[in-house]
């Protein structure tokens, strides 16, 4: 029997409200006690929390893990180094592999790579085959194999009537479509956002007005079908708005944010010094927009508009942005900055440590209804729920040094920016994955 | 029209330019845009131009001030005017000069930008003049290699030594551009010409107005944009989409090129509607000062953004403008290279 205690830290559980300093016994890869001053049983490991935060494990919504197709950028096991690295004990991967995870036996396949890895990770099937945009998948059977939601992320669901059909079909699946928020008739290859930045330099704008289209169309869709829509990493002002209001009519809309739209303008894709940067690290699909969007993420998140906080880990190879920035790749490597700038929001006041949390945890639990079976518990620090448990320095400062980072993707625009806020250890499914010591 | 000067120097004297000696107080190391001059160094690259239309009006219009650098052409566009002026603005300064285009090089091989900069930094490069279809990618280079960057075009961005030759005949016409009003007119979104303009004309004192239907104004430039007062925004300029207001009492008149495919329906309606809207005719151009000058950077769509008797007639100014087009860039080698930084 493999035994944890992790002692005399202050546990913040945001599902069940509990903020106090407890001790926390694992037994098996379960939480078996939690409570004041608990002795280890004899042959327990422990783990000393003081002065740390334990929280459960994060749950990130949003990774693109890159296997199968795409080993040079990340691998499974690569990916979820960089989880336990960054907090997360559960990640969702995106479906747009080479080949996609467009039917059942891709998905197993990434399932048994997953096996042993230093996370636990959950698949997202695509809604359409190749994720073309034409044919729906087998939605079914995604959902079988183990598909926690469809996506065709990278890429919106652009044809109307297959978004419609899609929608439909999943009324009685209980899973979501998690929709990438882009009309791409309106954003036509934009590489940044649509503003005083992209004008200044001479790139194409995506506008914020094609976020806002497929929000108010996957809105109606959804509704009329009765089935969920979850909106991925909005980025705008309008669409939040328009997010709040089809909530406050009682519809089944969830929605994530990134933490480079928490924190990043389009301002650093030109950059602060003398010559203009034109930064690749900062080309993101939906871009970087203006600081008025970034307050109404910040607000969204604060109010619970936004369900989650999901990284959109987007990992790439170097050549991939060592380029043109018309040229260059989309995409931020996101798990292992995560907790310091959620935490740095936390630290200006934007956002109480608990919201903060719960954003990272129950909150995209319950966005996708994970918590179901042998993941009943998922995201809390209930007794019988999975060991996945994190460390938490919330006033420890370090520089971001992608580095050193565990993912093979070092492209983020905040290499070299302080953050306040350090993940100290992680344990995924009662197993110790990270304690904050390099190899 | 022998005897007629090739480039007419500045009406003001010309400081003489010891092009046999280095000077050493020119701080920049490159030329990406002309965002980062003063008034005083655009004013300096124009004297300096002056003085090499001098130099260009001699029997024999070579000087050895470059001899022994070599200048790399690194074409990844065509280009006819800008590259052939480069070229031989390079040579009559005396350097070894080599064209390099997007074809029938490695590029074609599918070699990346940053691996085609660092050959030629290892053969020997002391400057690149580069002409790229991706926006910022001089300043890629700029940070990639040890050479001097001069930017001969990049994408929709910057077109400096054009926004130069233009204010050398701005001012050749008219001395000091403060107060002047200036009228650029066309597809201000895509184009380079534009945006590096309305740097250098703004920075010269001149009133600039941007004359172009809506689809082809940038959205933050538009009437009730967003962050009108961003730090990194262009000038703030009047922006206006009725040429026949805009132009009335205007002293410059600038046309800009419209790509053909633009005018096919998905943009603007059609070629007709743009001409019969935006086109640079007599009857417009006589709205404006008796005195206006008619610029444009080429390559012009005569009978689209330019009536054909505009663009020859007495107020025309385009030849002048490809002529002074070698003096300025002359001008800006021998500063880059020979300038110390």
């Amino acid at each position: 029997m493999s035994r944890i205690l992790v002692h005399g830290g202050r546990v913040i559980d945001p599902a069940s409200g509990i903020d106090e300093r407890l001790d926390l016994l694992i037994i098996d890869g379960r939480i078996a006690e939690l409570g004041a001053d608990l002795s280890a049983p004899a042959g327990s490991e422990r783990l000393a929390a003081l002065g740390l935060v334990v929280a459960p494990g994060f749950v990130d919504l949003h990774t693109h893990l890159r296997e199968p197709g795409q080993e040079h950028k990340e691998t499974i096991a690569s990916g979820a180094r960089a989880a336990a690295r960054g907090g997360f004990t559960t990640i969702c991967a995106m479906p747009n592999t080479e080949p996609a995870m467009d039917s059942a036996a891709i998905v197993d396949g990434v399932l048994q790579r997953a096996q042993g890895v230093d996370c636990r990770v959950l698949p997202i099937g695509a809604v359409s085959k190749g994720r073309l945009g034409r044919e729906l998948t087998e939605l079914a059977a995604l959902r079988e194999a183990g598909a926690v939601a469809v996506s065709d992320d990278g890429d919106a669901v652009a044809d109307a009537s297959l978004a419609r059909r899609a929608f439909e079909y999943l009324s009685d699946l209980d899973i979501p479509l998690a929709e990438h928020c882009e009309d791409p008739a309106i954003s036509q290859g934009g590489v940044m956002h649509d503003g005083a930045v992209s004008a200044r330099l001479g790139l194409r704008g995506q506008p914020a007005a094609a976020e806002l289209s497929i929000v108010q169309r996957d809105i109606a869709l959804a509704e009329a079908a009765g089935a969920q829509f979850h909106a991925c990493h909005i980025s705008t002002e309008p669409a939040l708005q328009t997010i709040a209001d089809a909530q406050a009519r009682g519809l089944h809309v969830t929605a994530e944010v990134t933490p480079h739209h928490l924190f990043l303008t389009h301002d650093v894709v030109a950059g602060s010094g003398d010559e203009l940067l034109y930064d690749t690290n900062a080309k993101v699909n939906p871009p970087l927009r203006t600081d008025s969007d970034v307050q109404a993420c910040i607000d969204a998140l604060a109010a619970g508009v936004v369900d989650a906080v999901a990284t959109d880990h987007a990992p790439h190879a170097a050549i991939d942005k060592q380029c043109e920035f018309d040229a260059a790749a989309f995409g931020i490597s996101g798990l292992e900055s995560a907790w310091g700038v959620v935490n740095s929001l936390v630290e200006s006041g934007r956002l109480s440590l608990s919201d903060a949390i719960e954003r990272l945890t129950i909150g995209p639990v319950r966005a996708w209804n994970l918590d179901r079976g042998a993941l009943s518990g998922l995201g809390t620090l209930q007794v019988g729920a999975p060991a996945d448990i994190t460390l938490l320095s919330t006033d420890a400062v370090s520089r971001v040094q992608p580095a050193s980072w565990a993912s093979k993707g070092k492209n983020t625009p905040l290499a070299g920016r302080t953050l306040c806020g350090v993940v100290a250890a992680t344990i995924s499914q009662g197993r110790i994955v990270w304690d904050g010591r390099e190899q | 029209m022998v005897s007629e000067p090739m480039v007419e120097p500045l009406a003001a004297p010309a400081p003489r330019v010891p092009f046999d000696e280095p000077i050493t107080d020119w701080r920049h190391r490159h030329l990406l845009d002309v965002d980062t001059l003063t008034r005083e160094e655009i004013l300096r690259v124009l004297s300096t131009a002056s003085a090499m239309a001098e130099v260009l009006d001699r029997s024999v219009a070579r000087t050895p001030a470059l001899r022994g650098v070599t200048i790399f052409n690194l074409f990844y566009e065509a280009s006819t005017r800008t590259r052939s002026s480069f070229e031989l603005a390079g040579k009559i300064l005396g350097a070894d000069v080599i064209n390099v285009s997007g074809s029938g090089s490695s590029v074609e091989k599918g070699e990346s930008l940053v691996e085609t900069l660092n050959t030629l930094s290892a053969v020997g490069a002391d400057a690149v003049v580069m002409r790229h279809h991706a926006s910022g990618a001089p300043w890629l280079a700029a940070r990639t290699i040890e050479g001097h960057i001069i930017n001969a075009g990049d994408g929709q961005h910057a077109h400096p030594t054009q926004a130069l030759l233009d204010a050398y005949i701005l001012l050749q016409e008219f001395g000091d551009l403060a107060g002047r009003k200036i009228v650029i007119v066309g597809d201000i979104l895509h184009s380079r010409v534009a945006r590096s303009n309305l740097w250098s004309l703004t920075t010269l004192g001149a009133e600039v107005t941007l004359v172009a239907p809506r689809p082809l104004i940038p959205a933050s430039m538009a009437p009730g944009a967003d962050e009108p007062e961003h730090p990194l925004a262009l000038p703030s300029v009047r922006v206006e989409s009725n040429l026949d207001e805009a132009i009335v009492g205007a002293d410059a008149v600038m046309a800009l090129r419209i790509q053909n495919e633009r005018l096919r329906g998905k943009l603007l309606p059609s070629s007709a509607e743009y001409a019969r809207r935006y086109q640079l005719t007599a009857e417009r151009l006589a709205l404006a000062s008796r005195n206006a000058i008619v610029m444009h950077p080429g390559p012009m769509n005569e009978g689209v953004e330019i009536a054909v008797d505009v663009a020859h007639g007495p107020q025309s100014r385009i030849e002048a403008q490809v002529s002074a087009g070698l003096a300025v860039r002359m001008a800006v080698l021998f500063l880059l290279i020979r300038g110390g930084a």
